[in-house]
């Protein structure tokens, strides 16, 4: 191995790495707020990545369907609620917010072409097709359970896991797809080439991960977050709804993944069931940093990016393997180093 | 009172209909992968399905279509369930090699035929008491890997890499590829293996680079085999490429695009219908496949795959008249006079070749069952 090939490994790993490492944050910030482990995380990055080839191939993507029908659920949970409480005025907001919004959506999408619009309005629409469906799973599926057991919220994410690779299998297929580069420019920086399309994925998530920061530092419902992670009792004594930080949180996952989705679509071809795969490399970084720690998280995912790049050069067969068996030791060290308290 | 009357002979009428039919119904169980990581495979398999002729010989055929998600133990539980429940005459399935291999234990125990739509020779080699009740129609990867050396020593080849699927499949292919191509003198200079989900082969690509081989050989099937290959074209490989007929499907032409320009593969006849000479007996048969399959399902959508449960239906149609001749359906004597049958297939013409079969050979696929076919302006051109 030459410096340049090292140099070109290293550039691949911190790449990868910086998509585990978005994911990674949105575990951990999904874990704190609200004890779920978000096995569908990555469910998020294929619905982002094969939403936005759909839109450019000029189809309608079957997330707008998975929009509309989860809509139209909430809607009905609300109303009902609404009806029993007997405040019928909140009814019209309801039904706008929920059915009204995603029949907009899928309206505007029927009435333009979507493969002609400039490439920055197709990522802006798939966000909006696709980080909706975070809260709205939030309050479909976790919701309902939200006081119950590490474990069972666990399950219930597996189930949802489950269901969402079944959905995106019957919505996008079983080929996959690939979206046209961002850019084509090239840096050379000596003897290595620099893609455009890989320092745009670095430079989008090092952003991402500045205005995350800001929002948790600056903002009133970062702190509501912050607050809700570190005491759920306290945050709800002091005025912060449960919901409420569970359905942000949830908003944020959502946008996360689908923008990962967006930067990585054009390196790589994305299946109806890569997300998985991506999110469990995001786990293991965000495992390094035990779940808790935002900047563990994230140099663990990256540290996961370059393992995963230098060993598919040297051992190609045995990469997920070398990848996926760095969680046992970061296990053991943590479980010796720390003592584990359960919030009741 | 009419009324009774009526409702009786109603009855009568009812009772006597079946009672008046000569025979039974045959019932075909089938287990595929149409969904999990082979439903690119799965999925033209059980769109072919609804195309199949639904009365062989004056019988009626009931096809029982169960899903089995890739998955090994599934694929054993529906062929279970079809045997012992369903009572089928044959199982068709599995999609994938290992699926069909773990099924093989079960329809030698249930004594019912078993054909395969996976491609590893291993299905039916080496011929044992329980593989006299399996037969495949896919090629085998040595017949294809032959097609490939052979070309590559017509090219001038020396030296070869190889990409493949760190799994069953890109590993059967290692091994008959490795074998056929150092006993034919061409020199494999590198090795390596990827995963279908992975998002990044840089690694593996640039170990290739440094080895400097003529020709790369990748050994993946469907979308995920570009990856390989369109970051070989980004780092500036310039050699021939080389696919397998995994790949031959229009997805793969979608996402490769122009990276895949003058790639080979080798390939069923099928996939170029339309190109093969007149004088070739399967053009007919191919193209009103194709014809079917498109009509509705779309122009270009159709694949090889698909063609693989085709041909499976078509050596049915030609062992089960003789099947009846012996036994009813839905009796042992039935199953095993159909065994006899399709080991008895000869000068059968099909989408993929032409089937000769014997007790030593399930397959029975000759030269004529594969072609070699260049990428060229996205579609695929035949090589003289």
């Amino acid at each position: 191995m030459d410096l340049q090939i090292a140099l070109l490994l290293g550039q691949d790993g911190v790449t990868n790495g910086a998509i585990y490492a978005l994911l990674a944050l949105a575990l951990v910030l999904v874990f704190a707020v609200t004890r779920v482990i978000f096995i569908p995380q990555g469910e998020f990055v294929a619905f982002g990545a094969l939403t936005l080839a759909s839109l450019q191939a000029g189809k309608l993507p079957g997330t707008v369907w998975l929009l509309l029908a989860m809509g139209t659920a909430i809607g009905l949970i609300e109303c009902t609620t609404a009806v029993r409480a007997r405040r019928f005025h909140r009814l019209p907001l309801i039904i706008l917010i929920n059915c009204g919004a995603p029949l907009l959506l899928a309206a505007s999408l029927l009435a333009v072409s979507p493969a002609s619009l400039p490439l920055l309005v197709q990522v802006l629409l798939t966000l909006m097709l696709v980080v909706p469906l975070g809260p709205m799973l939030y309050r479909l599926a976790y919701q309902p359970v939200a006081e119950a057991s590490v474990l069972a919220l666990l399950i219930v994410s597996v189930a949802v896991h489950v269901t969402l690779t079944g959905i995106g299998l019957l919505f996008f297929g079983a080929e996959g797809s690939r979206t046209p580069a961002f850019t084509d420019a090239n840096f050379a920086v000596g003897d290595v080439v620099l893609q455009g399309q890989t320092l745009l994925v670095i430079v989008a998530s090092a952003l991402l991960i500045v205005a995350l920061y800001l929002f948790f530092e600056r903002t009133l419902y970062g702190k509501a977050l912050r607050a809700t992670a570190m005491n759920r009792t306290g945050a709800r004594l002091m005025g912060i709804s449960g919901d409420l930080a569970g359905l942000l949180s949830f908003t944020l996952a959502g946008a996360i993944g689908a923008f990962s989705g967006v930067l990585i679509s054009p390196i790589t071809t994305v299946y109806y069931d890569s997300g998985f795969l991506i999110g469990l490399k995001g786990f293991v970084g965000a495992i390094i940093g035990g779940l808790a720690s935002y900047p563990a998280a994230a140099a663990g995912a990256v540290l996961v990016g370059l393992l995963e790049a230098y060993s598919s050069y040297w051992a190609s067969a045995f990469k997920e393997v070398i990848v996926f068996t760095l969680i046992i030791p970061v296990l053991l060290w943590r479980s010796l180093k720390t003592r584990h308290v359960e919030e009741a | 009172m009419r009324i009774k009357l009526l409702l009786a002979s109603l009855l009568a009428l009812l009772g006597i209909v079946p009672a008046a039919g000569v025979r039974a119904e045959i019932n075909v169980g089938v287990t595929l992968s149409a969904t999990g990581p082979a439903a690119s495979l799965g999925i033209p398999e059980k769109n072919t399905f609804s195309l199949l002729p639904t009365t062989i010989a004056g019988q009626k055929i009931n096809y029982i279509i169960l899903d089995d998600a890739s998955d090994t133990t599934t694929a054993v539980k529906n062929t279970r369930k079809l045997i012992s429940e369903n009572k089928v005459d044959v199982v068709i399935g599995s999609t994938t090699t290992p699926n069909s291999l773990a099924m093989i234990d079960v329809v030698a125990e249930g004594e019912t035929p078993m054909i395969s739509m996976a491609a590893s020779a291993r299905i039916i080699d080496p011929m044992d008491g329980k593989r006299a009740w399996v037969f495949k129609t896919p090629q085998n990867d040595a017949q294809m890997a032959t097609a490939i050396v052979q070309h590559m020593l017509d090219n001038q080849v020396r030296t070869v890499a190889y990409i493949g699927f760190a799994d069953a499949y890109g590993e059967g292919w290692w091994n008959e590829f490795s074998r056929i191509a150092e006993a034919r003198k061409i020199q494999i200079v590198g090795n390596e293996r990827f995963n279908r989900a992975d998002t990044s082969v840089t690694g593996q690509v640039l170990k290739i680079l440094a080895a400097k081989p003529d020709a790369v050989l990748v050994g993946g099937a469907g979308t995920p085999a570009a990856l390989p290959q369109k970051s070989l074209k980004e780092k500036g490989y310039k050699g021939l490429m080389y696919q397998t007929h995994g790949v031959a499907n229009a997805d793969f032409l979608r996402v490769c695009g122009k990276d895949c320009e003058g790639t080979f593969l080798p390939a069923g006849p099928v996939l170029v219908a339309a190109q093969l000479p007149n004088s070739n007996p399967i053009k007919k048969v191919a193209l009103e496949y194709v014809t079917k399959y498109e009509a509705m399902n779309g122009k270009g959508t159709v694949s090889t795959f698909g063609a693989h449960a085709w041909d499976a239906s078509l050596l049915l149609a030609h062992a089960v008249p003789e099947a009846l001749k012996k036994a009813q359906p839905g009796t042992p004597e039935f199953r095993k006079a159909l065994r006899q049958a399709l080991e008895k297939t000869t000068n059968l013409t099909a989408a993929h070749g032409v089937f000769n079969m014997s007790p030593q050979d399930h397959l029975g696929f000759d030269q004529r069952a594969r072609v070699m076919v260049r990428i060229d302006n996205g579609t695929w051109k035949l090589v003289e």
